[in-house]
């Protein structure tokens, strides 16, 4: 398990850094933020990504996959983390297709798998029910009628939820409100008679939609894997996600990083670049301290969805918290070390900013991560 | 692959022959074996296991066998380290000649001295000390004022050196001498070895806050040192020093991963010393900290792992260069989340009422302190990798 990228990774990354470079630039998230998107991304960019084979990175050849592996995919997320390149990649084609791939059946999976993967098909996980991330607090319910279900409920903070084809609705079937026994997944049709949708508009100019069920009717077959049992899904499908953003983190992280560095050589105070201050130098090399670490733990994470899944929960908890922490740090510093131009909304430094605030929410917080981590560790 | 495969099976068999039931346990200080002339095994088991060590190349695994080491490639290296710490196999002998100088020997010595002295390292013959800093220069190691005079046949040393771990105890000195007074400061540094019987030599321990003396003075009074034992050019020692600091920096990286010690770690402490409450400790406050240690080290442990990796497939990064900053500001950390769970029990000093891995912890925790400034400062780390890596600009000061 080297923490190294192979040679065919490397090829991945340049081709993903040049697309995107000249394809989704920071600035056309400022284009689509400033005309107010209905959808929030371009869909003939998200056609091209498809086209190079980025919405199937991860799934199996037999249903139209690349089978390129975690680490292939953390590669051209980071990509896209550097450019805050808006796009359905993150929600549908990394946690709607795992939930499908991991929880479906054979049937399910024919049927949606390769519509993903060509791009054709975004669906979307409508989990939260509260503003934090709490993946067992679920109070939306589903009842047996007739041949199908009955599915109703809030969700809010739902990745893509407001353009997504379809929903996969983690609801209740038993159990008490913190019970991880008694979930169910249900796969439900975005535009079904019941569904409203509330577009929220988020700091990152990205998307997320409240989503009310109000006696939603689906027929048997939107059952994803066992009712009542989906948590160990559900969880896989979560620590997947949680590597997945932890990568992107890692390119917004760089990106905002490496602007900064550069600006600390180019900015000329008091007679010399304000990089020659030992008070910015030093600051500047402990965040280059925690990238240092980030990177290992990253490749370490994306490896383990792989190959060692066992350690995937405690690797990407540790995984979210250390991305969590050093976009945090980074985005701030970004600010500071720029000075004035740091807070006008000419500079991009402020949608990275903004952008980590909302990835770091995502799928759960440092608190969050930290005491599961604790957890599995026996304290 | 096959062939790592084969070796790691075979490394285990013989480790699983050789190493004596008694050379499995923690190691406390007491009982590590440094070598040198004076030395004394600490006991019978422990000579055995360095004796059948030496004699199979594995004392340095890594360095050719011409001079006494094993000839093996960095992974094989790797894998006798990973099958010694599998069995908690001690390390037969410490000593900065296998840390440092020997690489820098290694590298920068010439054929009379590689056989002299690897040898005398791998045989445990000489113990070595380093002559780096002096009183006005710490920091500012390229200040150093402790002169070698050229007298034809001989250097002529005069000055002092601080710092000088367990100079009292030690055969021989490794030091940077000024060798040209009109030279710019780096430039007129030379790298000299001295035995320490030479006449004019003394060594004073040094108290310090853990109550011990591990770091001495050590003067130079007319001291002749002969030509041959000038390491590299005449003037260019510097070279040699920055490679020697590598080494220094990269085994104070790993000191919290090395054989191993008879020492308190977090986990079990929090375990035996703070209250739980359905299975998770009660103190908040505690429990987020122990995780963010925990946290730490296992970032660190992966990135030590990178590093190697990294190594060994001919990637270049920065991740080398901010081990030492991470690894000792880590184990600074990990001793005040030690003294705070064990609360009034991690405060005794000596005497009656505390088991003696209370009153170690405590040592330990004040020894701590020196890890982020001996072998170049957490700041001068931060200096460091504002250059090298991130190539800002330097204050003219500097």
């Amino acid at each position: 398990m080297p923490l190294v990228l192979n040679e065919e990774q490397r090829l991945l990354q340049d081709t993903a850094r040049e697309f995107l470079d000249s394809n989704a630039p920071v600035e056309a998230l400022r284009k689509l933020r400033d005309q107010r998107d209905p959808l929030g991304y371009a869909p003939d960019l998200w056609q091209q990504m498809a086209e190079l084979g980025w919405a199937s990175i991860i799934l199996p050849e037999q249903y139209g996959g690349l089978e390129f592996g975690f680490l292939g995919l953390g590669v051209v997320l980071e990509e896209a983390g550097r450019t805050l390149a808006a796009s359905p990649l993150f929600a549908s084609a990394v946690v709607g297709a795992s939930a499908i791939l991991l929880g479906g059946n054979q049937q399910q999976k024919e049927a949606l798998l390769p519509a993903i993967a060509g791009g054709e098909l975004t669906i979307a996980l409508a989990l939260e029910e509260s503003h934090h991330h709490r993946p067992t607090q679920i109070r939306s319910t589903v009842m047996k009628e007739g041949d199908g279900f009955v599915v109703s409920g809030e969700k809010t903070f739902v990745l893509d939820g407001h353009s997504a084809d379809k929903l996969i609705v983690v609801t209740r079937s038993a159990g008490a409100e913190r019970d991880s026994a008694g979930l169910t997944l249900l796969l439900v049709d975005r535009e079904a008679e019941g569904v409203s949708v509330q577009r929220t508009l988020m700091a990152d100019s990205r998307n997320a939609a409240n989503i009310r069920f109000d006696n939603v009717q689906v027929a048997a077959d939107a059952l994803i894997g066992e009712a009542g049992r989906a948590w160990p899904v559900l969880e896989q499908v979560l620590d997947r996600g949680r590597v997945a953003m932890a990568a992107e983190m890692m390119g917004l992280a760089l990106e905002a990083f490496e602007r900064t560095v550069a600006y600390l050589k180019e900015r000329e105070q008091f007679g010399a670049p304000i990089g020659s201050f030992q008070a910015l130098q030093h600051r500047a090399a402990q965040m280059q301290a925690e990238i240092e670490l980030c990177r290992s733990v990253l490749l370490q994470a994306l490896t383990a969805v792989d190959e060692t899944p066992e350690q995937l929960p405690i690797l990407a908890s540790l995984a979210k918290t250390r991305l969590n922490e050093l976009v945090k740090l980074v985005t701030n510093e970004a600010v500071q070390m720029h000075g004035g131009i740091g807070v006008t909304d000419e500079l991009e430094i402020g949608f990275f900013l903004k952008r980590a605030r909302v990835a770091i929410q995502i799928f759960g917080d440092s608190g969050f991560h930290k005491d599961r981590y604790a957890t599995l560790c026996g304290y | 692959m096959e062939d790592l495969d084969q070796f790691r099976s075979e490394v285990r068999e013989w480790l699983e022959a050789n190493c004596p039931e008694s050379q499995r346990q923690p190691i406390t200080a007491a009982e590590q074996f440094w070598g040198g002339r004076r030395a004394k095994f600490p006991s019978e088991d422990a000579r055995l296991w360095y004796e059948r060590m030496r004699d199979k190349g594995w004392i340095v695994p890594e360095w050719p066998a011409e001079y006494g080491g094993g000839g093996l490639s960095d992974q094989q290296g790797k894998i006798i380290k990973d099958e010694m710490k599998r069995i908690n196999a001690r390390t037969p002998v410490y000593g900065i000649g296998i840390w440092m100088l020997g690489p820098a020997i290694l590298e920068y010595g010439n054929e009379q001295q590689k056989q002299q002295h690897i040898r005398a390292i791998i045989n445990a013959e000489t113990r070595w000390a380093q002559g780096y800093s002096e009183p006005g220069a710490g920091s500012d190691l390229a200040s150093l004022q402790c002169k070698a005079e050229d007298m034809g046949d001989h250097f002529l040393v005069n000055g002092s050196k601080i710092w000088t771990t367990n100079a009292d105890k030690c055969d021989w000195i490794f030091c940077l001498v000024r060798t040209d007074p009109e030279a710019k400061k780096q430039e007129g540094i030379s790298f000299l070895l001295i035995d320490m019987d030479t006449p004019g030599i003394s060594t004073t321990p040094i108290e310090l806050i853990s109550g011990e003396s591990e770091f001495c003075q050590t003067f130079f009074d007319n001291v002749k040192v002969p030509k041959e034992n000038l390491v590299g050019e005449l003037n260019k020692g510097w070279s040699v020093a920055k490679a020697l600091l590598v080494h220094e920096r990269k085994l104070m990286a790993e000191m919290g991963s090395d054989s191993p010690r008879k020492i308190v770690v977090p986990n079990e402490a929090a375990h035996k010393y703070l209250e739980f409450e359905d299975g998770r400790i009660a103190d908040a406050q505690l429990r987020s900290d122990l995780a963010d240690y925990n946290m730490q080290m296992h970032a660190i442990a992966l990135t030590h792992f990178r590093t190697f990796e990294e190594k060994t497939s001919g990637v270049r990064s920065a991740a080398p260069l901010v081990m030492k900053y991470l690894g000792t500001e880590a184990e600074k950390v990990k001793s005040e989340l030690l003294l705070a769970i064990m609360g009034s029990r991690g405060l005794g000093w000596e005497g009656e009422g505390f088991e003696q891995d209370e009153l170690d912890t405590l040592r330990l925790w004040a020894m701590s302190k020196a890890f982020t400034i001996a072998g170049g400062s957490s700041e001068i780390q931060l200096n460091v990798i504002a250059k090298s890596v991130l190539e800002l600009p330097q204050n003219k000061e500097k």
